[in-house]
This record gives structure tokens, C-alpha cells and sequence, in this order.
């Protein structure tokens, strides 16, 4: 039995009664990407040329903020290995945690995502295609995530590693999430970007609790 | 053919050898006490009874079957107590159980449990505000709220008072009674429970 | 090939292999710089500067190469626990991020006569710069653990995502450089390869692989000796007479 419900109930009544983990991600998002008008000036049409590339760039590395801890806490507290000896499959602990973790994440940053796109004067025709890219792209980030997150389970500095690792094989989710963006912009159609993104989290979710769950074995050895 | 065996397991923590060449054998109603000293791998043993990792060499075995074969079967038949009591502080004692329970469909055992180690008073206090020794008895309550008959316990002892170890040992007393079966790994500083006595070494091979 | 797998079988045959591997890499590397250097046609469009392709390419190639090798051995070691696998994939691992910069250096040092400038963001290179991650990142995450065997197997799984990954990531870039630069022209790699100019390429690149085997034998022999110590010393540490008490 997988007892789905009752492990997802479970990650967001953690998460939900240590809410201000999930604000500070949103938070870094916002402050993060606001740093970009100081940095390059605040004309309108050098900040609509990098907008997309800001919101997604920000969003990466928000939602890397707040993976370290996916597994850290029930690791440390012992929670994780009576998981591991619970009559429940780690793969359904995996899909509940990084389905939790977008609820908390994710989707506050997709939530917030407009308001950023205003004040980096995203062309408004686009702001559709990047909700729906970003609905498409931060799973991805959640699920990938929840794989490196497993792999750097009780190393030194796992944050950090954390990001080192998984930057290189977000590359393409953040190519095709801007691309998407972009074509709207220019008044194409973002679909076909959109299908790919989509592709990439159909394979996100086959892969990760699998792999995830066969790092979390290693780790609890 | 006793219910729960091992024969001929060796264990690799690292690039050492912690035992090998080691069997077991328990029987419905039994109880195997490991005792030895720090280092001698009690708590890895433990760790493979439970499916945690897999023998270096050897096969831990349920009735004549692998439990490597069904490791979910395995996990359904069996209560992990480890060092750590993986108290959430922000879930009340009743809530931290019943997750518990829940996984092995015995949420109506909760009750008795709680009251068993003396916790139904606290029953709706967020676990942040429970001492060390409450939350060892939160820890062993989930032997009573999951009810199953393999019960692997590392350390118990630790950080309990006169009373809490009463209870435990009446429902090891109860368990095995039952016919249920018990390992249990001991410092050997008390009396040890009653039970055959597996007793473990230190030993410094390295991996071949 | 299992037969390797015992340590001290590795280092005869190593001990064996080693000279033949080290004159074949000097061969290799003198004649196919030689013939690449002296004896090879210049390129009618980008003139001498297209021979640093003999370094460049055979480079490229060996950073992709031994990619996949750190990926197979990481496989053999994960699914059927060969021995010896985790410590070629580690010992591969350095030398692999090596050949990576080479291919980053050289393609920059290319560039600059080519397109003016020290860096484009021409697809191939920004692939080779996200393989360069690739590897810092397998490199740290092996030694980030205090326990060296979880650092193996973390590692193995990356290598093998990474792997996985490796077409995908290629293939996003290439599709993100033509819809930036629809208009690229020249390719880095030089104008379909003449047999003057393949043939010192393929030298190059046996002597490029002989190199890398030279030095990949040297570094698992050391690793190996480098347990044997460990393994001593764990054995010293056994023989404390307090051990076994409180």
C-alpha cells in the first residue's frame, strides 16, 4: 500500500507549521531578482530584454535554496531510515516530499512570478506562456532536486553541492522555460517550447523517485 | 525451521569487516539479546534484521524465504527502535504516533499505546515541549501502536527511568506471550532481559 | 576482464602495460604533432591558426570519452559491484576535467584570431564548458562524504544521471545557439577533414589515449597502494589495548 495521502499530509503539515522556510524562498526570489535594476540600470528596454531570463535564473536558484532540507531533517532525526523500514515504498516517500516541496516552493514562486514580471517590464502578452512554463519548469526543479538532494544526504556542505551538481543539468529546463517566454514576446507560438518542457517533466517524474529512492538506500546503509 | 534466521552473515561498514561467519536463529515467542562492545556491530546487525543494506556475505531469512526477496512483506512484519527518536516538534505526541500506526493500518491500537508508556496526559502537546525520556517513550509507544510480530530494539534502556522500563519489559513480557519475537541490543550494563544471548566482538579485518 | 579486479593481478599487468602504453603516447603525440604542425596544408580561411584543431579535437574527444568510461565503471560498480571499478572512475575522474579545460582553452585560443574575441558562445563550447561542471561536480561530490565508500556510490549515481543527461543538455544548447546566432558560419572544427589533415588528428588522438591510460594506470596503482596503507593503519589502530572497554 502506498499510504500516498498520509505521507503528503504529513510533509505539509510540517511544512505549513514552519511556513516562514517556504516564505524566505519566495522572498530571496524577489529580492534577488530586484537586485538586477541596480545592477543594469532601470531603462525599460534593458529590463524587458533580460526579464524572462532574471525570473528563471532567480527561480533556479530559490528553489535550490530550500532542496538541502528535503531530506536533511527526517536524516538527521532518524524519521527517514523508519521510512525506510515502514511497509511503505521510498519511491511514494520521494513523489509525496517532492510534490510537497513544489506546493511550498514552486508554487509560491509561480504565484509571485507575475508581479516580478511587472516590475522587470516583461512584455504583459507574455506573462501566460511564462506562468505556464514556470507550472511546467519548477516540478522539474522539485523532482530533479529531490534526486541530488538524496545523493548529497550527510556530505560536508551539502548546499552547496547541491547547487554545483544540479545547475548543469537544469541548463536545459531553464533554454527551453526562457525560450517559451520569448516566443511569446515575439508573438510566436510557445507551445511547441512548452511540450518540450513538458517532456522533460514526464521524464523528471518516472526518474527521480526511482533514482532518489535508491540513493536514500545508500545513504541509510 | 525456527521463523527468523541468519546464517553465515558478514557486515562491511566502510572498508572494515565489522563481523562474519555469524548465525542466528529465533522461534516464535523468542528473544535474541545482542550484547558486546561498542564497535562489535549490534546496531549494524540490527540494521540488516531490518532491511537496511545488505549482508556482505549470507542471508537473513523469515520462514524459509529471503527477506531480500520482499523486502516490502519484511517491512510490514516488523518495529524498528533505533537510537534516534525521530520526534517531529511540531506535530503533537497523538499525531507523531498515528502517522506511525497509520502505515501499518492500526491507527485504533494509539490510544493504549500512549497510555501504556504513560503518555495519554500529553497526548495533544505539540512534541517540542517532551523531554528526552518522554520522547524515548514516544519512540517504544510505537511498538504497541503498529502491533507487529518482529520487534528489533537497539539500546531501549537508554534515557528511560524505573518506571518507563517496567512498562517496557511487560510488553516485551506481553509480546513474546503472544508469540511475538524480540531482538534486542544492550550495553549489558543491567541485568539483560531473559532471552538467549548473541554476544559480539570487536573485530578489525579488512575487506578483501 | 574480471580477472583485473584483484588488486594485486591489476598491478602485475599494470607494471606490464605501462612502458608499452608510454611509447605508444610518445609516438602517437610526436608524429601527429609533427605532421600536424609541419607537414599539414594551412586552412584557406582561418590560415595557420587552424592547427590548433590537432590539440582542440583530439582533446574534445577524450573529455567525452572518458565521460563515458567514468559512466560505464560507475554502472559495473553500482549493478554487478566490481571491485575495482569505483577507483578507475575516481582515478579517471581528474584526468577527464583535464582534457575538458584543454578543449576549453585551446577552443578559446582558437576563437581569438577566428572571431576576435577570448570566449564565444558557440554551441560545442558552452557544451564542453557544462561537461567541465559535469566533472568539478562528480570530482567534489566523491569527496565530499567522511565515509569514502558512500562518496563512491553517490558519485556512481551522479555519473550516471549525468550521462543520461549529457545528449539532452547537447542537444538544448544546440538548439538555443540556433535560435540565437541564426547565421553562424563558421564551424570550429575547420572545412571537411582532408587526409593530410586527418591523419595527424588521429595520431593525436592515439596519443591522447595512450597518455591518458599511462596516467590512469599510474594513478589506480597508487590508489590501491593508498587502501593498503589505510587498511594497515586501521590494523595499528585494532592493536590499542583499550579497545573493547566502556
Amino acid at each position: 500500500m502506498w499510504h500516498f495521502p498520509a505521507l503528503l499530509r504529513r510533509e505539509l503539515k510540517l511544512a505549513c507549521r514552519q511556513a516562514s522556510d517556504s516564505a524566505a524562498a519566495v522572498l530571496f526570489f524577489l529580492l534577488a531578482a530586484l537586485l538586477f535594476p541596480f545592477g543594469v540600470g532601470p531603462e525599460t528596454a534593458v529590463l524587458a530584454r533580460i526579464a524572462a531570463g532574471v525570473i528563471w535564473v532567480m527561480a533556479l536558484l530559490a528553489a535550490m535554496l530550500s532542496l538541502e532540507r528535503l531530506f536533511q531533517t527526517d536524516y538527521e532525526d532518524g524519521s527517514l531510515e523508519l521510512l525506510a523500514v515502514a511497509p511503505v515504498p521510498l519511491e511514494g516517500v520521494v513523489l509525496a516530499k517532492g510534490l510537497a516541496h513544489w506546493l511550498t516552493t514552486g508554487l509560491p514562486l509561480l504565484v509571485a512570478s507575475p508581479v516580478l514580471a511587472l516590475l522587470l517590464h516583461l512584455p504583459v502578452s507574455a506573462i501566460g506562456a511564462m506562468m505556464l512554463a514556470m507550472a511546467l519548469g519548477t516540478p522539474v526543479l522539485s523532482f530533479l532536486g529531490a534526486i541530488g538532494a538524496a545523493l548529497v544526504l550527510g556530505a560536508r556542505r551539502g548546499g552547496v553541492l547541491l547547487a554545483l551538481l544540479l545547475l548543469p543539468l537544469l541548463v536545459p529546463v531553464l533554454i527551453f522555460g526562457v525560450a517559451a517566454v520569448d516566443a511569446a514576446i515575439q508573438g510566436q507560438d510557445p507551445l511547441p517550447r512548452l511540450a518540450v518542457l513538458g517532456g522533460f517533466l514526464i521524464l523528471a517524474l518516472g526518474f527521480a523517485p526511482w533514482v532518489s529512492a535508491a540513493a536514500l538506500r545508500q545513504a541509510l546503509e | 525451521m525456527s521463523a527468523f534466521t541468519g546464517q553465515d552473515l558478514a557486515c562491511l561498514r566502510g572498508e572494515r569487516l565489522v563481523f562474519k561467519g555469524l548465525d542466528f536463529a529465533l522461534e516464535a515467542g523468542g528473544a535474541l539479546v545482542l550484547t558486546g562492545p561498542n564497535g562489535s556491530g549490534k546496531t549494524s546487525l540490527l540494521r540488516l534484521m531490518a532491511g537496511l543494506g545488505t549482508p556482505h556475505a549470507g542471508a537473513i531469512r523469515w520462514h524459509g524465504a529471503a527477506i531480500a526477496d520482499d523486502p516490502d512483506a519484511h517491512h510490514a512484519r516488523l518495529c524498528f527502535v533505533g537510537h534516534a527518536n525521530a520526534t517531529k516538534a511540531s506535530l503533537s505526541v497523538t499525531e507523531n504516533l498515528t502517522f506511525w500506526a497509520a502505515l501499518h493500518g492500526t491507527e485504533e491500537k494509539v490510544p493504549a499505546a500512549l497510555k501504556a508508556f504513560g503518555l495519554d496526559r500529553l497526548a495533544d502537546l505539540p512534541a517540542r515541549f517532551l523531554s528526552a525520556g518522554q520522547r524515548r517513550r514516544l519512540n517504544l509507544a510505537r511498538l504497541l501502536a503498529t502491533d507487529a510480530p518482529l520487534w528489533l530494539l537497539d539500546e531501549p534502556e537508554a534515557a528511560l527511568d524505573a518506571q518507563a522500563m517496567e512498562a517496557l519489559r511487560a510488553s516485551l513480557a506481553q509480546h513474546r506471550a503472544r508469540g511475538g519475537m524480540v531482538v534486542l541490543a544492550t550495553h549489558g550494563a543491567d541485568a539483560p532481559p531473559e532471552g538467549e544471548i548473541l554476544e559480539l566482538v570487536v573485530t578489525w579485518e579488512e575487506r578483501r | 576482464m574480471s580477472r583485473l579486479a584483484n588488486p594485486n593481478r591489476f598491478q602485475k599487468f599494470s607494471r606490464r602495460v605501462l612502458p608499452w602504453a608510454a611509447g605508444l603516447a610518445g609516438l602517437g603525440l610526436l608524429a601527429g604533432l609533427g605532421l600536424g604542425l609541419f607537414f599539414s596544408p594551412g586552412d584557406y580561411q582561418q590560415g595557420e591558426s587552424v592547427r590548433i584543431m590537432y590539440v582542440h579535437v583530439p582533446a574534445a574527444w577524450m573529455a567525452l570519452g572518458v565521460y563515458t568510461l567514468i559512466a560505464l565503471a560507475s554502472g559495473l560498480f553500482l549493478v554487478w559491484k566490481y571491485p575495482l571499478a569505483d577507483i578507475v572512475a575516481r582515478a579517471a575522474a581528474p584526468l577527464g576535467a583535464g582534457f575538458t579545460l584543454l578543449t576549453l582553452v585551446t577552443g578559446s585560443l582558437w576563437g581569438k584570431p577566428t572571431w576576435g574575441t577570448w570566449w564565444v558562445w558557440d554551441a560545442r563550447l558552452t557544451s564542453v564548458l557544462i561537461l567541465f561542471f559535469l566533472y568539478l561536480g562528480y570530482i567534489a561530490l566523491q569527496n565530499a562524504f567522511d565515509d569514502g565508500a558512500r562518496g563512491a556510490k553517490s558519485a556512481a549515481v551522479l555519473a550516471l544521471i549525468g550521462f543520461v543527461n549529457v545528449p539532452i543538455i547537447k542537444w538544448s544548447v544546440e538548439w538555443w545557439h540556433t535560435l540565437h546566432q541564426p547565421a553562424s558560419v563558421i564551424r570550429l572544427d575547420g572545412p571537411s577533414i582532408h587526409i593530410s589533415m586527418l591523419a595527424p588528428l588521429l595520431l593525436m588522438a592515439a596519443g591522447f589515449a595512450a597518455f591518458f591510460v599511462v596516467l590512469l594506470l599510474i594513478r589506480v596503482r597508487s590508489a590501491l597502494l593508498a587502501r593498503k596503507i589505510r587498511a594497515l593503519r586501521l590494523v595499528q589502530a585494532a592493536a590499542d589495548p583499550h579497545i573493547g572497554g566502556r
